[in-house]
C-alpha cells in the first residue's frame, strides 16, 4: 500500500508533527515500505483468534482510591518551559 | 582492576584490597581516557559517583554490603536519575531533569551500586544501531567503523570496552540481546513484568523490559537480583518475589533439553554466525545437553507484528511530549497547534517521527482491525509457538542476530532492512519470555551471539546455561584491542 504525499500530511497533522515538506516524499517512501512489509501479516488465516493483549495475560491491578504521592508541583514544574503561579503558560486559545 | 568482573571486584572490597573511591576512580579515568572514541556516555556524573562511592566504602566498613556495593555501573540514559539529566537520546529530553528515581534505579541505589553516568541510546530507544541519537553515534570497541548494537548500545559498548563491569539497559526488540551480541557480552532481557518500568522512559509499554548487562552470567545473576521485584508502582509488574539467580549457576546441565528452531537457521543467516553458533551447541552436547530441532511456524510474523504494535504503543505513549510541561518547546509558536507541531517536528529526529505516524496510521479510523487487532492476533500465534516448543524442550537457542556488527551507516537509510536486524530477537518481546544472549565465538573478528530462550520466570534456568558454557569456554573473556 503506497502513500500518497497528502496522506503523510494527514497523518503527520493527526500525530501534531510538523515536518519539513521537503521530507514528505523521503516519509512517503520509508512509510509505504514499512505498510508494505507489514501486510504479510495478512498471509495467515486469525480468525477466531483471540488478541494478545497481555503476554500473562494479566489484569489491571487496583488499588485502593487514597493519595499516595506527596505534592511536588514545584520539583515537577522546573522542567516545564514556561509556568506562571503554578500554572503552565501556552499560546492564547481563547480570544 | 578494570578486567575483574563484579564478583571478583565485590571481594577485592570486602577484602580491602581497594576501596569503592578508588575502583570508581578507575572506571571515571577510563571514561576520560576512552569515551571520546566510543561516546558511550551522553551524561557523567563524577560528583555523584565520587559521593556514592565514598557512602559504600562507610557500608562495606561497616559490615553492611552487598554484592553490589560500591560496584560502578552505567545506567542507561532512559532511566529517570533524580536530579540527574534523562534525555533518552533525545533532543526532546536534553534540558530534561528527572524530578523522580525509576525503581530500577532505587534499587541499585538501594544496593550500594554507584552510578558513573548515563549512557548512549538509539532515541527514545528506537532502533538497532544507536545511530539515531541525537548525541551521536556510539561506535564499537572491536571495530570503530562498525555499529554497537541498539537501542542499548552505549551500555553495552561501555562494558565490552571495561570501562564499567555491568550497565543497565532495555529490550523492547532485542535491545539489551542484539547489542550484547554485537559488543560481545552478556545480556538479559527478563520476562515482562519480571523488572519494574516504573520511571523507564516507555516506549511500547506493553514490550519494553529492563535488564543488565555484565561480562559473565554470574554478574547478570547478581545484577538481576538486585532489579528484579514486585513494585505496586508499575501496573504491570508481576507480584511473585524474584528468584534465587545465582542458587543454581553451577548445577550440571546434563540432560538438559535444547530446542534449535529451524526458522532461526535459514535464509538471511550469516554464514561465520552459523559456524559460531553451531560450534558453541558443541560444546553443549560435550556439557550433557540433548540438542533436538523444533518448530516455531509463525517466525517471520513476529518482525512485522512488532511493526504494528510496537509504532502504535509509541505513538500514544509519545503523545505526552507536547512542549507543554517539560521537555523542548519551539521558539515563538504562533498558537498552540503550532506549539505543539513546531516542538514535536523539531524535537524528534527521523526514526522516531516515522514510528509515530506508522502507529498513528495503524491506530487510525477505519485502520485499527486491519493493524492493531491482527498484528495482536498473530501474537497470540507467536506465543502459542513457543508455550508448543517448551512442551518438548527446557531451552531455545539459536543465533541472537542474523550477523555480526554491521557498519555505520549501512543499513541507517532503509528502515525495513534496520528492522530485520532483529529478526531472531522480537518474537520473545512479543510473546513476553526471558531471552539471553552470551558470547559465542567470533566471525571476521567481530562477536557472534548465542541467543538462549526460556519459558516464563525461567531466568535462572537460562543463566545456570550460559554459566556452565562459560565454565568451558573464555570469549567472555576477550578483551577488543586498544582497551586491554
Amino acid at each position: 500500500m503506497a502513500l500518497e504525499a497528502q496522506e503523510v500530511e494527514r497523518i503527520a497533522h493527526l500525530a501534531r508533527l510538523g515536518i519539513d515538506p521537503d521530507d514528505i516524499p523521503d516519509y512517503a517512501r520509508n512509510l509505504s515500505d514499512i505498510l508494505a512489509f507489514v501486510e504479510l501479516l495478512n498471509s495467515v488465516d486469525t480468525c477466531g483468534v483471540e488478541p494478545l493483549a497481555h503476554p500473562l495475560e494479566a489484569v489491571q491491578r487496583l488499588r485502593p482510591d487514597v493519595v499516595t504521592e506527596a505534592d511536588e508541583r514545584e520539583n515537577f514544574q522546573s522542567n516545564a518551559p514556561l509556568t506562571e503561579a503554578g500554572l503552565y503558560l501556552v499560546p492564547k486559545v481563547i480570544e | 582492576m578494570h578486567h575483574k568482573t563484579l564478583v571478583e571486584l565485590s571481594a577485592g572490597l570486602r577484602q580491602g584490597e581497594y576501596s569503592s573511591e578508588e575502583l570508581t576512580r578507575t572506571c571515571l579515568d577510563r571514561v576520560a581516557l576512552l569515551d571520546k572514541q566510543l561516546n558511550s556516555f551522553i551524561t557523567v556524573t563524577e560528583e555523584l559517583a565520587l559521593q556514592a562511592a565514598r557512602e559504600a566504602d562507610a557500608r562495606i566498613r561497616s559490615g553492611e554490603a552487598g554484592p553490589l556495593t560500591g560496584i560502578p555501573y552505567a545506567h542507561k540514559d532512559i532511566f529517570c536519575t533524580r536530579g540527574v539529566k534523562t534525555s533518552c537520546g533525545s533532543r526532546m529530553l536534553d534540558n530534561f531533569i528527572a524530578p523522580y528515581d525509576a525503581t530500577v534505579t532505587q534499587r541499585l541505589n538501594d544496593a550500594g551500586a554507584v552510578m558513573i553516568g548515563k549512557t548512549n541510546m538509539d532515541e527514545f530507544a528506537m532502533g538497532s544501531s544507536n545511530e539515531t541519537s541525537f548525541y551521536g553515534l556510539v561506535t564499537n570497541p572491536w571495530d570503530s567503523e562498525t555499529v554497537p548494537g541498539g537501542s542499548s548500545g552505549g551500555s553495552a559498548a561501555a562494558v565490552a570496552a571495561r570501562l564499567v563491569p555491568v550497565s543497565t539497559g532495555t529490550d523492547t526488540g532485542g535491545s539489551i540481546r542484539q547489542p550484547a551480541a554485537l559488543c560481545g557480552i552478556t545480556g538479559l532481557k527478563p520476562t515482562y513484568g519480571r523488572v519494574s518500568r516504573y520511571g523507564m522512559i516507555a516506549f511500547a509499554s506493553s514490550l519494553d523490559q529492563a535488564g543488565p548487562f555484565a561480562r559473565t552470567a554470574e554478574d547478570v545473576a547478581l545484577m538481576l537480583g538486585a532489579m528484579a521485584g514486585f513494585d505496586p508502582r508499575d501496573s504491570t509488574s508481576v507480584e511473585r518475589p524474584p528468584d534465587d539467580y545465582t542458587g543454581g549457576l553451577n548445577k550440571s546441565i546434563k540432560g538438559l533439553k535444547i530446542g534449535l528452531p529451524e526458522q532461526y537457521f535459514g535464509e538471511g543467516l550469516d554464514s561465520g554466525v552459523t559456524a559460531a553458533v553451531e560450534a558453541a551447541l558443541d560444546e553443549y552436547r560435550k556439557l550433557g545437553a540433548v540438542i533436538t530441532e523444533i518448530s516455531l511456524p509463525n517466525s517471520q510474523l513476529a518482525v512485522p507484528a512488532y511493526y504494528v504494535v510496537a509504532p502504535a504503543e509509541c505513538s500514544s505513549n509519545l503523545s505526552r511530549f507536547d512542549g507543554v510541561r517539560f521537555g523542548y518547546r519551539a521558539e515563538v509558536p504562533a498558537d498552540l497547534e503550532d506549539l505543539y507541531k513546531r516542538s514535536r517536528g523539531e524535537g524528534f529526529g527521523a526514526e522516531v517521527k516515522r514510528r509515530i505516524m506508522i502507529g498513528t496510521y495503524a491506530l487510525s479510523a477505519g485502520y485499527y482491525d486491519a493493524y492493531y487487532l491482527k498484528a495482536q492476533q498473530v501474537r497470540r500465534l507467536i506465543r502459542e509457538d513457543f508455550m508448543r516448543a517448551f512442551e518438548q524442550v527446557d531451552v531455545i537457542m539459536g543465533p541472537t542476530s542474523p550477523s555480526a556488527a554491521f557498519r555505520v551507516g549501512e543499513k541507517s537509510d532503509d528502515p525495513v532492512t534496520m528492522y530485520l536486524s532483529d529478526i531472531y530477537t522480537i518474537a520473545v518481546n512479543l510473546a513476553g519470555l526471558p531471552g539471553m544472549s552470551i558470547p559465542a565465538g567470533f566471525t571476521a573478528d567481530m562477536p557472534v551471539g548465542l541467543q538462549l530462550i526460556g519459558n516464563y520466570f525461567e531466568e535462572a534456568h537460562l543463566l545456570n546455561a550460559a554459566h556452565r558454557y562459560q565454565q568451558v569456554t573464555d570469549w567472555h573473556n576477550r578483551v577488543p584491542q586498544g582497551y586491554e
